[in-house]
């Protein structure tokens, strides 16, 4: 699993943390049963609060994407992949939204806009 | 654009430390910022400019003129705020203006009363009972209330809370930006000087390292992540601060602009990250980062 933490960004960082293992397991890196590094493991690894890793685990584990045994440790949940590429979908057309709104901003048109996906749909860039 | 201080190869020799050929520049109406860690040569630099050390070599030309054959005509037009202050303890706040004040043949009263109003300085205080961060701001009120056009500052920052800290950087752009002023200014707290300097020079082991732009270098200077086991040679060469964990390995680069196309399909494929880096960063790099 390749974590790396941004002091710069303004994400918080237990939120980055929480990311970029749901986007491991988004991505197939993280399997359902596999067990993830203990709290203090990955406090120690990456030099953080074990209370802001404790933060991130106990996030994940509410939206569902790890279990956590007592006496056993984290492992990754039997995650709904489909739920998640939903997930994932949702955030993407968020994105899409702002540039939609940006480009209207500079006179853009929405038609112009669907020429420029198609366009590099076409061009297989992405 | 006309240089206010023009320092070449300055050295001075002492038995444990050498200030090795020093050469820097500023711009008028520009800042510069000393960067360097504790026992660098930051001091001893700004000391050979206020005259309190003789250098062994080198040359030091301030507003065009030579420092020796100059000193009262450029002191006059200098203001100075030292680490310490060293003012009569049991004298008045006011007593010191005055005192200060025959040293300085464009001294402005009014300025100085107004100064000591806006800092919440009381004029009839003793110098002894003010607190480290109103002695400083006694120090600031003093070196503008001679209408300098120059100011020095040798860790002026160091040991004051952060809302006198700011107060006193919002001076000093207040001093560039409205009077056409320059400033240069040490300081160990690189967030004071990415905050107000146009251009940085870094000084290590009493050397320059690297006199340039602020903002060429946090373009030039970066952090890299990689994912676990990729780092290697090919993507990036020179490295500096390579460190690893279980989750990735991080190393800061000096070319990132070199890079940037190198690596771009690695960081679209999510396999490398890059990420701002502040002064600090570049001044650990320094100091203990290998070569590169």
């Amino acid at each position: 699993m390749f974590i790396a933490i941004s002091y710069s960004s303004s994400d918080p960082m237990h939120r980055q943390i929480t990311d970029q293992v749901k986007d491991a397991i988004a991505r197939g890196a993280l399997k359902a049963g596999e067990k993830l590094p203990s709290i203090r493991e990955m406090s120690k690894e990456l030099k953080i609060s074990p209370i802001t890793i404790k933060r991130s685990y106990r996030d994940l584990e509410q939206d569902g994407y790890i279990v956590t045994r007592a006496g056993l440790g984290s492992f990754v949940a039997d995650v709904d992949l489909a739920r998640l590429r939903a997930e994932k979908r949702d955030e993407i057309a968020g994105e899409l939204g702002r540039i939609v709104t940006a480009a209207a901003g500079y006179g853009i048109s929405p038609g112009e806009i669907g020429k420029l996906l198609r366009k590099i749909l076409e061009e297989g860039n992405g | 654009m006309d240089n206010v201080m023009e320092v070449t190869g300055l050295t001075k020799r002492y038995r444990t430390f050498t200030l090795d050929g020093v050469t820097l520049e500023i711009p008028k109406g520009t800042i510069l910022g000393l960067i360097g860690p504790n026992g660098a040569g930051k001091t001893t630099t700004i000391r050979v400019l206020m005259k309190m050390v003789r250098p062994d070599g080198g040359s030091v030309r301030i507003f065009g003129m030579g420092l020796d054959a100059h000193e009262k005509e450029i002191k006059n037009r200098v203001g100075y705020v030292g680490e310490e202050q060293f003012y009569y303890l049991n004298k008045k706040v006011s007593w010191t203006g005055r005192f200060v004040s025959r040293y300085f043949e464009r001294w402005d009263q009014g300025m100085f009363d107004s100064l000591l109003e806006e800092f919440g300085l009381d004029p009839s205080q003793r110098v002894g009972k003010l607190s480290k961060g109103m002695k400083v701001k006694l120090s600031f009120a003093i070196a503008f209330s001679h209408h300098p056009e120059l100011m020095i500052l040798d860790e002026p920052t160091a040991g004051l809370d952060p809302v006198i800290r700011r107060e006193m950087l919002d001076r000093l752009l207040a001093f560039r930006d409205d009077h056409e002023g320059s400033v240069f200014i040490s300081s160990h707290i690189t967030d004071d000087i990415v905050r107000i300097a146009d251009h940085v020079a870094f000084i290590v082991d009493g050397r320059v390292a690297i006199h340039a732009e602020k903002d060429e270098v946090l373009s030039d200077w970066k952090r890299l992540h990689f994912k676990p086991g990729t780092i290697n040679g090919d993507i990036v060469t020179g490295l500096r601060c390579v460190e690893a964990h279980a989750f990735g390995s991080t190393g800061v680069t000096n070319r990132f602009r070199e890079l940037e196309g190198r690596i771009s399909a690695a960081v679209s494929a999510g396999d490398v990250k890059v990420e701002n880096v502040d002064l600090d960063d570049v001044l650990i790099a320094f100091v203990k980062g290998g070569r590169a």
